[in-house]
């Protein structure tokens, strides 16, 4: 550190101007640094504080548990005996968030693409804003729009697809308007930001050298597109889609204003009902009791775990990326 | 000479592109292009829409009153006290998270050096964009509320913290961004002038990115502002004006709309939609504002 | 399977920016031509007229008319990417694509162009990095990186690359302004060994190597910062060494300039 030995030379020295000792600052430094250095670590302590605290809270309640928590589908924590699980809330999160994933991240990276390589090139700041603003809508405004406009729309989507699909047991049974499928359309357009960001900055890394190299080949946008953009991009873009999945995941208001509570797992993705970790939580807080709270804190532990190997896996993934070239 | 050869002695070698390869070509320009428009659908529909429904109830009934003794069926009621709850919860979040976001975000540009505890960090940053608001939301219902048994009604301030731990990564990546753009030699300057480490910091590294970093604040800010989820537990619900965030259920925003929107009566919808319309009109203001004073001043376009 | 190249009154422009002004010149079948002159006199952005790399740079064109034998490139119909299968070209730093094997490199134009059987696949990598003076280097690791090369290693991957299509031109930039005195000796020694197949086309900054190399020398100039480029004159290489036409020429010659 330069500066500090600078600045011990002239320490105990007087300021010429002023004729007052010269602070060194070694105290305001070590104060400083002290608390930017408490701040980071102030950081991954709450991490961990998330973690003790609701398992903490989850444990009495999972201790009164009559039943499987892991297997059981029913959520009945205000019942005596009480009885809860999370089997279905896990179906319709991972279904739901994987729909929305297989929805969203073509279409994303579409987007990028366009803005990238097809739009011209002036209007790439205001395209890159646009969908931006995608992300700027709130989600309990999502929740408004979905429950009172889109799944007034979807039922006659869901109709056709059950014509055309039905005998996939999917896009079976009797198609509804508050289904998992339209909550996963609502989280695809609440991921499609994200992903399409994180792909358009991957776009951006890659090397200009690598697609004249294409070009001068002779290979058409899309060849260049596919020679030296897609493949280096690779990771790039597997990690943003991961880190959508995560959003999705862990979504709640959306989710809880669009789906209608029926219990039990229905594979009939079109058919009204379905739960998730965090719409079960929005959804049943108001009327959960002591054990209700502590077991929706212990799903909530689960959702946490859960989004949290999904985000670090998504950022390992996105930054070996970084490492590569 | 070549613009006289006649075509019988053309001798073509440039060809064209086989037709598949055009084909194929134009065929992913095509998608492309029907990708970009999917997503501007839902964003005019989902803007068409809020302010379609929600103009009706956008008087100034609705910013002077609360609900308090206005039933779902009844007209009139008003947002006053969700709006009031919803700016002094962001005010205190704001004030919670960004000292210690920008101080993290120092010691990760200016002191972590890129050593281990630095990276650790920076990796949790990361992941903590992604905790879900909902489990946030459950972490300070199960610290604040059950543990220490503050609040136990819930309380503005409550809603704070869970905002904060939402707001602090977003600030965090912001800030670092903006501190990695100052310019080593302004550092140098500094130092070679005897200026030590913390005040170079706060008095040259700090207002040179200071534009930069309000820009990313009130991005966050923006982005905190609407989340629900974690508010629907800590806050408690009222249909009141409640002015003080310490004590008492307070309203705010996004959980007026979450009422409003499931009650069945039509003049409770139609407050959620101007709720809603209310919303997004200070995040776009907080947008708008954000963008100007970004444009105003970047640090290193000197 | 080489040809003659005609440039006519080309002018190119980067936006509102004139680079180049008025160029007309012959390149030579068989032959090696070489561009010099000093930086920023538009002879990088000449070269890249040439296989219409140019315009691949936003709001850059070009005006006048460059023949290949008798057909015009820039002629109403033509499809760039037409173009550039037929004049090939080697950039100043190598750029294998980093993703791909040496193997997958070679073979990417190939692909392209609808060669997918394996055993002609096979033939055509081999014949040209046997053609680049590469082959022995690697023949047992084809399918390792290309970017796991030494810098003149992946230059002449580059090459290699760019003459498995079997193009009628060889556009060069500057291709050993990156790579080491040793490195440079063998891609001259593979350039002195291609123009026998290629009309090749060389912009170096090196006089000494255009010396070496070309067969024909083109001297570029400007008049002065902010002013398009110029042709100055083109001759025989040795005769623009010994006895240039041009002052301007000489004095860049002989290091008497700016």
């Amino acid at each position: 550190m330069t500066s500090e030995t600078g600045v011990e030379a002239t320490a105990g020295a007087k300021h010429r101007a002023t004729g007052r000792p010269m602070s060194t600052g070694r105290a305001g430094d070590r104060i400083f640094s002290g608390a930017a250095r408490g701040s980071g670590i102030f950081v991954l302590a709450l991490m961990a504080a998330i973690a003790v605290f609701l398992i903490w809270k989850a444990i009495p309640a999972l201790q009164k548990n009559e039943a499987s928590f892991l297997t059981t589908e029913e959520w009945n924590p205000n019942a005596i005996p009480p009885k809860f699980g999370i089997a279905q809330l896990a179906f319709g999160t991972v279904v739901s968030s994987f729909l929305a994933l297989l929805i969203a991240a073509p279409v994303a990276i579409g987007i990028a693409l366009f803005i990238s390589f097809y739009a011209p090139r002036k209007l790439t700041g205001l395209l890159g804003y646009v969908v931006d603003l995608l992300a700027a809508v709130p989600s309990i405004v999502y929740g408004l729009w979905g429950l009172y406009f889109l799944s007034q729309h979807m039922e006659g989507v869901s109709k056709i697809l059950n014509t055309l699909l039905g005998w996939i047991p999917f896009f079976g049974g009797s198609p509804g308007k508050n289904s998992i499928f339209t909550a996963s359309v609502v989280l695809a357009i609440m991921i499609l930001p994200i992903i399409s960001s994180i792909s358009r900055e991957v776009f951006l890394q890659v090397p200009q050298a690598n697609v004249e190299a294409a070009q001068a080949l002779g290979a058409t946008r899309w060849e260049t597109i596919r020679m030296a953009v897609l493949p280096y991009g690779r990771s790039g873009m597997i990690g943003a889609s991961m880190l959508g999945l995560g959003r999705a995941m862990g979504e709640t208001i959306a989710v809880a204003m669009v789906l209608t509570f029926v219990p039990g797992i229905n594979i009939h993705l079109l058919e009204d009902g379905g739960a998730t970790f965090a719409s079960n939580i929005a959804n049943s807080f108001a009327e959960a009791g002591e054990t209700g709270r502590g077991a929706l804190i212990a799903s909530g532990l689960v959702l946490f775990v859960i989004t949290l190997v999904v985000n670090m896996a998504a950022r390992a993934v996105v930054a070996r990326r970084k490492e590569f070239v | 000479m070549s613009a006289v050869s006649s075509p019988a002695k053309r001798t073509p070698t440039l060809g064209s592109v086989s037709s598949a390869r055009k084909l194929k070509d134009r065929l992913a320009q095509g998608l492309v292009y029907v990708a970009f428009l999917l997503a501007l659908i839902p964003l005019v529909s989902v803007l068409w829409t809020v302010v379609g429904n929600g103009i009706k109830r956008l008087d100034a009934q609705f910013f002077q009153f609360s609900m308090n003794g206005v039933s779902g069926k009844d007209a009139g009621g008003g947002a006053y006290h969700a709006v009031v709850g919803t700016l002094e919860q962001v005010l205190i979040t704001s004030v919670i998270a960004v000292p210690i976001a920008v101080l993290t975000a120092i010691y990760l540009v200016e002191y972590g050096a890129n050593g281990r505890l630095a990276r650790l960090i920076s990796f949790f940053v990361d992941v903590m964009t992604g905790i879900p608001s909902i489990v946030a939301g459950l972490f300070v219902l199960a610290m604040w509320l059950l543990t220490l048994g503050i609040m136990k009604e819930g309380a503005g301030f409550a809603g704070s913290l869970a905002l904060a731990i939402l707001m602090i990564p977003t600030v965090v990546r912001a800030t670092e961004e903006m501190l990695k753009l100052v310019p080593n030699d302004l550092r140098e300057a500094s130092y070679a002038l005897g200026v030590p480490r913390w005040r170079t910091i706060c008095f040259v590294v700090l207002p040179t990115a200071l534009t930069g970093i309000l820009t990313g604040v009130m991005l966050a800010v923006a982005r905190v502002m609407g989340e629900t989820a974690p508010l629907l537990l800590v806050i408690g619900f009222t249909k009141a004006i409640n002015t003080n965030p310490l004590e008492g259920p307070q309203g705010s925003l996004p959980t007026f709309i979450w009422d409003q929107a499931s009650d069945p009566n039509q003049n409770a919808i139609d407050r959620a939609w101007t709720a809603a319309l209310t919303l997004i009109l200070i995040i776009m203001l907080l947008n708008i504002a954000a963008r100007l004073v970004a444009r105003r001043h970047r640090p290193g376009s000197r | 399977m080489a040809k003659r190249i005609e440039v006519s009154g080309l002018h190119a422009y980067y936006g509102g920016v004139h680079a180049i002004e008025d160029i007309s010149m012959t390149v030579e079948p068989r032959s090696v031509t070489a561009f010099i002159g000093p930086s920023g006199c538009g002879k990088s952005t000449f070269l890249r007229t040439l296989n219409r790399m140019h315009e691949v740079i936003p709001n850059a064109r070009v005006q006048g008319k460059v023949m290949l034998d008798d057909e015009d490139l820039y002629g109403k119909d033509v499809d760039p990417v037409a173009v550039r299968r037929v004049v090939g070209m080697v950039f100043q730093r190598p750029n294998p694509f980093p993703t791909m094997s040496i193997y997958d490199n070679v073979a990417a134009g190939l692909k392209l162009n609808g060669v997918r059987r394996k055993g002609q696949l096979d033939e055509i990598v081999e014949e040209s990095l046997k053609g680049a003076n590469l082959w022995n280097e690697v023949k047992d690791r084809l399918s390792k990186p290309g970017a796991g090369l030494s810098g003149g290693q992946q230059q002449r991957l580059c090459i290699a690359r760019a003459i498995a299509v079997k193009p009628q031109v060889l556009l060069m930039d500057e291709p050993c302004s990156a790579l080491d005195p040793i490195s440079t000796l063998a891609i001259e020694d593979l350039i002195a060994k291609l123009k026998s197949l290629y009309t090749i086309v060389i912009v170096t900054h090196n006089m000494q190597q255009a010396a070496r190399v070309s067969d024909r020398t083109a001297f570029f100039n400007i008049a002065g910062t902010g002013q398009p480029g110029k042709l100055i004159e083109i001759d025989e290489t040795s005769k623009i060494f010994t006895n240039p036409e041009q002052k301007a020429t000489e004095d860049y010659i002989t290091g008497r300039f700016g």
